[in-house]
């Protein structure tokens, strides 16, 4: 899976859960839960869909490292490989 | 096992409890004795801003760190007492010279930045009713507030004027002023708004508070109801000597403490312990801009060195999920107290606390009415998790039925399930809701203030909370109001009629579920599902919208047309449905 695969699977669990969300509208390399408005248990929510549609744990721990957008990317990317 | 009650012992007290001998104090406490604690103004009036911020500016505490911010990106802010008298003034003589009167309400819609906590304690120190807004509403709750209150100015970031203000400034006709605190975000240059940056630079330092009385309002709080508009709740400037007393006897505050309340002042407890208690106490509170992320918190209770921590069950909850090992990274060697307020603690919650934190939880229950804590487990009292705790010295709270007529019995029996009550006139009891007098008339009777609030009490006085007497959603400590969030569905085209219900859910409480009935021609899809989550979403904002959406072909609804919210409920749930004699096409 290559970094756009990611990216779309990303976008599409978060569209899920933020159908308002215009991506294009949004700073991936800002922290984006000021840019989009995500409350804490939809941030969980999130993770587990992360969890679902890529098979990827993803520890508390690093939450920290899912700041922005394309943070997010790097570090799924990261854990799968690509 | 774990035992029923956690028993403290006077040697495991690492300061000595404020409230240690609480019979005593309870029988010897008045609020006429607390309120004479404040010297007041020179003309015999009080004025919140003018006793947390120039009081203490005044001592030799001036210097001494009041609060300390913490911006998402790593940045700290530190600001003395000192700082925050001239700051507070600055912000004052700011509204002076756009000609903002005196009683004129000032909402602020900001992330917890330095400049939210100036604003709400500048516009107090200038007479005007602040009403502080949770930034994580969206344009329709936000603009049926600042509606509601006829709001004068408004402080905000550029960021959520634009997202959440811009499109409705112009069914806001009252609102003259808006004023954008600088959040590092893109300039400004917005038609309609003026950078408050500058306007402080261009203020002085000095101002005389308006002469407030005690029972001048002062602060204006929304909360939600089952039916109609949201209800203003409005606190008087009196108020803070509840606030005080209430955070010495059930938040434990010492001098010296490092205080961490992580409530947003959008909501109640932001405001009433995350901005006027501990600052009225002298004591450092931490500000923390960020969302709720475990490791992030467990770094700031260990690097702050935070001493007394007062967070919600919902947090809780999430840092019980995040598991014990990203707590045993952390250390937390100054911490002595824990509290929690929002929804009533599990006793699996408090346990938790002893056992990862080596603390126990205490937990306590107030409401946006209440203005301040009334019933709390603290620092010096044996625990039964689960409990709410004792009324606080001050308080006289009873479980009561209603009767008819209007009147009120008080339940004497212990163990009765009931509405739990409060004898009417503490400082920080709410004087009216905004335009509503009938809607606040009806919360009293017989010298009661009627909570809404289910309960019980133990033999022993402990109060017990059963559930609330009404449909109002409570998610993460918050009131979400059904009619709310159905109002906004309905706008969607699709949409016949919503109705909403509160889904328990094991981390936040309750989630909000609606469901929908669709007009002719349209047919459930997902993508139709998608699309009405998102109208609500861009509407109301995460913190109110639904989390779930349910098509249904039609809603049950009483003879008179009222959606059963309880009967969406019951079958929700896959429980009994009850009497159904007044629903349409039943008994």
């Amino acid at each position: 899976m290559n970094r756009d695969d990611i990216r779309a699977r990303m976008l599409g669990v978060l569209k899920g859960i933020a159908p308002e969300l215009e991506e294009d509208e949004v700073d991936w390399d800002r922290p984006w839960r000021g840019q989009v408005d995500l409350d804490s248990m939809d941030f969980l929510n999130f993770v587990v869909g992360l969890h679902q549609a890529l098979q990827v744990d993803i520890p508390e721990a690093d939450y920290g490292r899912l700041k922005t957008l394309n943070g997010v990317v790097e570090y799924l990317a990261g854990r799968l490989g690509a | 096992m774990r035992p029923a009650v956690i028993r403290k012992s006077a040697a495991e007290f690492r300061v000595p409890p404020n409230l240690a001998d609480e019979g005593a104090v309870r029988g010897s406490f008045s609020w006429t004795q607390a309120r004479a604690h404040f010297a007041g103004l020179s003309g015999g009036g009080l004025n919140i801003a003018h006793e947390v911020a120039d009081r203490i500016a005044a001592s030799n505490r001036g210097g001494h760190i009041a609060l300390r911010c913490l911006r998402t990106d790593g940045q700290e802010r530190a600001l003395t007492f000192r700082d925050l008298r001239a700051l507070t003034n600055r912000f004052a003589n700011v509204l002076a010279a756009l000609g903002v009167a005196r009683g004129q309400r000032v909402f602020v819609l900001a992330p917890r930045i330095p400049e939210l906590y100036v604003a709400v304690l500048g516009a107090l120190k200038a007479g005007c009713v602040v009403s502080p807004l949770f930034s994580a509403f969206g344009p329709e709750p936000v603009a049926t507030r600042i509606g509601l209150g006829a709001g004068r100015v408004l402080v905000t970031t550029a960021a959520l004027y634009r997202r959440k203000v811009a499109p409705m400034r112009e069914s806001l006709p009252t609102l003259t002023h808006v004023l954008l605190a600088d959040d590092g975000g893109a300039g400004a240059d917005i038609p309609g708004t003026l950078e408050l940056s500058p306007l402080m630079d261009a203020a002085t330092d000095d101002y005389t508070p308006a002469a407030t009385t005690d029972e001048d309002p002062a602060l204006l709080h929304f909360t939600s109801g089952t039916t109609g508009t949201p209800k203003g709740a409005v606190h008087v400037h009196g108020a803070l000597v509840a606030h005080y007393f209430t955070a010495l006897h059930a938040l434990d505050l010492h001098p010296d403490d490092i205080f961490w309340c992580t409530a947003d002042p959008g909501w109640v407890t932001g405001t009433s312990y995350g901005i006027v208690a501990p600052l009225a106490l002298g004591v450092t509170s931490i500000v923390d801009e960020a969302d709720f992320d475990a490791e992030r918190w467990y770094r700031i209770l260990q690097d702050q060195a935070v001493t007394v921590w007062y967070t919600a069950p919902t947090a809780i909850r999430m840092l019980m999920k995040a598991g014990p090992e990203l707590a045993r990274r952390f250390r937390f060697p100054r911490l002595r107290f824990i509290a929690s307020v929002g929804d009533p603690l599990n006793p699996e919650a408090v346990w938790w606390g002893q056992e990862v934190l080596g603390l126990p939880i205490h937990d306590n229950w107030w409401q946006t009415e209440t203005g301040g804590i009334m019933i709390a487990n603290t620092a010096a009292m044996d625990i039964k998790p689960g409990s709410m705790g004792k009324p606080l010295p001050g308080v006289e709270a009873a479980i009561v039925e209603r009767l008819e007529g209007g009147g009120v019995r008080v339940v004497e029996r212990p163990d009765t399930e009931g509405e739990l009550a409060l004898r009417a006139g503490w400082p920080s009891m709410f004087r009216a809701y905004l335009n509503q007098e009938e809607r606040y008339r009806r919360c009293f009777a017989d010298g009661w203030y009627l909570t809404g609030d289910l309960a019980r009490r133990d033999a022993d006085g402990y109060f017990w909370f059963v559930g609330r007497a009404d449909d109002v959603i409570k998610s993460a400590g918050h009131l979400i109001g059904p009619f709310e969030v159905e109002s906004a569905l309905m706008e969607h085209p699709a949409v016949a009629e919503a109705g909403v219900i509160g889904k328990p859910d094991a981390v936040v409480g309750e989630v909000v579920k609606a469901f929908v009935s669709l007009k002719r021609g349209f047919e459930p899809s997902e993508a139709l599902r998608l699309d009405l989550l998102g109208h609500a979403r861009k509407r109301l904002g995460a913190a109110v919208a639904p989390k779930e959406i349910e098509f249904a072909a039609t809603l049950p609804r009483t003879r008179s047309g009222k959606i059963m919210r309880r009967l969406l409920k019951a079958r929700e749930l896959g429980l009994p449905e009850g009497d159904t004699s007044t629903l349409e096409g039943g008994g």
